[in-house]
């Protein structure tokens, strides 16, 4: 939570938010690849 | 207060311990781990920190890391964006790397902290100041002076790849900065990549090379204008535009596109274990001049805007000591300091004191006083320390316990020629051996030069030795009256003092120029009468200033080679353990640690095992 508040901090400091879907888009990948190597990985193959 | 800085994730990994606004300890993680430019997260280093000022992890009360993530990670994205499709590899390359660690990197600092001690509470509140704020607290709150100029000079930081700053008081405003892609750093990188050496580690050695370019030669005036008018436009106020057409760097995983370097100046990049030839040296002496001429134009856009006399310096290109030098004769201010750990390791200390001061609000106490202790920063050994040691090798030693008695024993060696290792009090922090983990040898010797490079420290035979002198040496040998405690400037050997060079000189092959005796002190006068120069004071490092003062009753001068006490590709020695092997395992004639002197042919029947490093 505290990294979201932070990047969410710093996105409204900048202002770029053009660059808010590619991170969003980085942060899903981030999600999937730490859920991969969690109980979690039978069920994310699914996904696809 | 106190504020632990870190330093880590790039190159040169490091930590600082401020206490109440004094610098208590720094020191690199390679000295511990005994990886070059170690860039881990740096736990040894944060335990000796610690160590050093009596406290525990939970008596720290912030941790400030030198530079700011987020922004980095910004500056990455819009580069990829920007140059999209160019540079896709790289992108997935680094991606994985940042999406998983560096972007969460409160967290690996949190982590790191209890590894490096696991009683850590987890308390300690994390602060981020930027790259070239961390370079210009480096410079200027150490530094003597409360009013100052702060350039910053370096690769790239988040955007920023050179900063002019003022500094007031306890305060560092940001004047103007030039951004990424365009950076001093990176074109030297960019020519340090095309002959043939290491980026990051290597400038040095093109610093080293560029004497041996011949400056009446046209080549090195065509490859100086092909530099402006292809690679780079350079401003009045010293910025820079780099023509990104000749560079890869941006997008990919190298520095510049070689095909487009190679058909610009007509030849090859050189290959690491390739002979240099006279064109390489032409390109090295360049590019020299270029950043040099760059350096001077920003020194005096820095005295513009802050109209100070004084003018302080970190960021990697701080440490190109040539363009130092000539900053310095330039006479632009009056006063010059430079960080010592000009590089990334010395935003430990920056990332620190810009917490304490900028952050917390907090006053100077330094004001006449340089607050980097000579640079000893780092750890320190006990007599029982070195007895385990000689124990652990079952080496042969004798301890002189009177400190008059070893340098006026250690003088004579060294006139005799031996070389001596050099183990004293505490370590250094940054680059350069300054006296306590050198390896010092006589530079009257004309051998000398030859005999350290290629059977001491296993290098290059074109690498320079840099003198260690009594600060009255270098008013009489090179005119210089400025005190030069951190090694960070060269000047010309006075011309009284020099030797006539052989007709046809300049036609020499390399080896053949570096056998031709410049001076009276040839070891130390590199090809073109320069030397990088020390000076110590009683008042910096006593036992030094004794040896010098010992040598120059021997040998009427006061000034021995000084370089660090290691082999190529290791970082200099940290322990009593490291010295003794580096010396068995070299033709080094005498160690000295503490009041402890070991004989070579004394120790016949030690076996030490070579290590390997791999090279720089």
């Amino acid at each position: 939570m505290e990294f979201l508040k932070d990047l969410w901090l710093f996105m409204k400091e900048r202002k770029k938010w053009w660059l808010t879907p590619i991170i969003i888009a980085l942060l899903l990948i981030a999600v999937l690849i730490i859920a991969a190597n969690t109980g979690l990985a039978p069920f994310i193959y699914t996904l696809f | 207060m106190t504020i632990l800085g870190i330093s880590c994730y790039y190159h040169d990994a490091a930590a600082a311990l401020i206490i109440d606004g004094r610098i208590v300890a720094a020191a690199q993680e390679e000295r511990f781990t005994r990886i070059k430019h170690d860039a881990a997260f740096p736990i040894h280093a944060i335990r000796y920190c610690l160590q050093e000022g009596g406290i525990s992890i939970n008596n720290v009360d912030y941790v400030a890391f030198y530079d700011k993530p987020f922004l980095k990670f910004e500056r990455l994205l819009e580069t990829y964006y920007a140059y999209s499709p160019k540079g896709w590899l790289s992108f997935m390359r680094s991606m994985p790397v940042w999406i998983k660690e560096k972007l969460f990197l409160k967290d690996n600092v949190r982590k790191g902290l209890k590894e490096a001690d696991e009683n850590c509470n987890g308390r300690q509140l994390l602060l981020f100041p930027e790259h070239h704020l961390s370079h210009a607290a480096s410079a200027f709150y150490p530094s003597p002076y409360t009013d100052a100029a702060i350039l910053t000079i370096d690769g790239v930081g988040e955007w920023c790849t050179t900063s002019i700053a003022k500094g007031s008081g306890n305060n560092i405003e940001v004047l103007k900065e030039l951004h990424f892609p365009h950076s001093v750093g990176l074109l030297y990188s960019a020519f340090t990549y095309f002959l043939g050496f290491k980026v990051n580690s290597g400038e040095y050695k093109l610093m080293g090379l560029a004497p041996y370019g011949n400056p009446q030669d046209v080549q090195v005036s065509a490859y100086k204008q092909l530099i402006l008018d292809k690679l780079c436009t350079v401003y009045d106020d010293g910025s820079i535009f780099l023509h990104q057409q000749y560079f890869t760097y941006a997008t990919g995983m190298r520095m510049v596109s070689d095909a487009g370097w190679e058909k610009l100046f007509g030849f090859k990049r050189r290959g690491e274990d390739e002979a240099i030839a006279q064109h390489h040296c032409n390109l090295a002496l360049a590019i020299q001049q270029v950043t040099e001429d760059i350096v001077l134009k920003l020194a005096r856009t820095a005295k513009q805007l802050t109209g100070s006399n004084t003018l302080c310096m970190a960021g990697g290109v701080a440490l190109n000591c040539v363009a130092n030098g000539k900053l310095q004769a330039a006479g632009i201010f009056d006063n010059i300091y430079i960080q010592p750990a000009a590089g990334d390791a010395g935003g430990a200390i920056g990332a620190a004191l810009a917490a304490y001061h900028i952050h917390q609000d907090q006053p100077r106490s330094n004001a006449g006083t340089d607050a980097m202790h000579g640079a000893y920063l780092g750890p320190s050994y006990s007599d029982k320390d070195i007895i385990r040691t000689i124990n652990k090798y079952g080496a042969v030693a004798t301890h002189i316990e009177d400190s008059a008695l070893l340098t006026t024993t250690v003088a004579k060696d060294i006139a005799i020629g031996k070389v001596v290792g050099w183990f004293q009090g505490r370590m250094e922090f940054g680059p350069r051996a300054l006296g306590n983990r050198s390896i010092l040898a006589d530079a009257r010797n004309p051998d000398m030069q030859k005999r350290l490079n290629i059977k001491i420290k296993q290098r290059e035979g074109f690498r320079p030795f840099a003198p260690i002198m009594l600060q009255e040496e270098a008013v009489r040998l090179f005119n210089v009256k400025q005190p030069s405690p951190y090694m960070l400037f060269v000047h010309l050997v006075n011309e009284t003092y020099r030797k006539a060079l052989p007709d046809g000189y300049h036609n020499l092959s390399l080896m053949d120029k570096l056998y031709v005796q410049r001076s009276v002190l040839p070891a130390i006068t590199h090809i073109d009468y320069s030397a990088r120069i020390q000076t110590v004071s009683a008042n910096d490092n006593p036992l030094m200033h004794q040896l010098l003062t010992d040598f120059k009753c021997i040998a009427d001068y006061g000034v021995l080679i000084n370089t660090s006490f290691n082999v190529r590709g290791e970082p200099i020695v940290c322990t009593p353990d490291d010295a003794f092997t580096c010396f068995m395992t070299t033709d080094m004639d005498v160690l000295v640690m503490g009041n402890f002197i070991l004989y070579k042919e004394e120790q016949a029947d030690v076996v030490v095992y070579k290590q390997s490093f791999a090279k720089d």
